[in-house]
């Protein structure tokens, strides 16, 4: 129905549940593939704290829509190949 | 820990002692005297009236001696500004802290309701306000690590 296809390939994903649905991110994937780009470099491009980042990356924020698109646009890849929306959670945290 | 883990726990730290110590000599002075009516209301007016200064002083001095030692010994630097995520803990703070602070003033209207002496619903308020401050600092803690 609203699930779209979660990244798995060779990416650490961070997901988390909140009011029943759960958002995955490959963030530090995208920043490893951009030259290893650090969370500071990140936060500076997209406007806000390398503790945002943190959250995003360990699943405890979900950004702004906003932000999100700002996020893609940095990594030069489709919002959905950075953040990713199951409604039907799994136990698994890490898919590798 | 992050800065503003540091930064909520020092100003719970903060206001518990700076009201602490104020309140008690309030009610070391107000046991001490004997008022009638009038003057319990002024003194208990005058008494919330002066706790702004003196707390809002109190908080700043401890917050610039905690920038500057936390600057020396960590070498982090402290957000200049204010992200998205940084608003939203800050909102939900505010709104678990107005919920407290509701409760407090509730409680404090019961006491009148009930004839209870005036020192009692100034106790509440009082301790509404305190207890609202920690609960506001507590929520932006619990929301920085456990996330939001």
């Amino acid at each position: 129905m609203y699930s779209t296809t979660c990244l798995s390939s060779g990416s650490t994903e961070k997901e988390y549940d909140m009011s029943n649905h759960r958002v995955t991110n490959n963030i530090r994937t995208l920043r490893f593939h951009a030259d290893e780009m650090t969370q500071q470099q990140l936060a500076d491009k997209v406007g806000v704290t390398r503790q945002t980042i943190v959250a995003i990356e360990k699943g405890k924020y979900s950004p702004s829509l906003e932000l999100a698109f700002k996020m893609s646009r940095v990594f030069e890849t489709p919002l959905e190949e950075v953040f990713s929306f199951n409604d039907k959670p799994e136990k698994q945290t890490h898919s590798l | 820990m992050y800065y503003h883990e540091k930064k909520s726990i020092l100003n719970i730290l903060s206001t518990l002692i700076i009201y602490g110590i104020y309140y008690w000599f309030v009610f070391e002075k107000y046991g001490s005297e004997a008022m009638s009516p009038e003057e319990e209301l002024q003194f208990w007016g005058k008494t919330l009236l002066l706790v702004i200064p003196i707390a809002i002083a109190g908080k700043i001095i401890i917050h610039i001696a905690f920038s500057v030692t936390h600057r020396i010994i960590s070498k982090e630097k402290q957000p200049c500004f204010e992200d998205e995520r940084e608003k939203l803990i800050m909102l939900k703070s505010t709104r678990n802290a107005f919920f407290v602070f509701g409760f407090g003033f509730l409680g404090a209207l019961s006491a009148i309701a009930l004839g209870w002496p005036l020192h009692v619903m100034f106790t509440w308020m009082i301790c509404a306000g305190v207890m609202s401050d920690v609960f506001d600092n507590l929520s932006q803690l619990w929301f920085h690590r456990k996330g939001i």
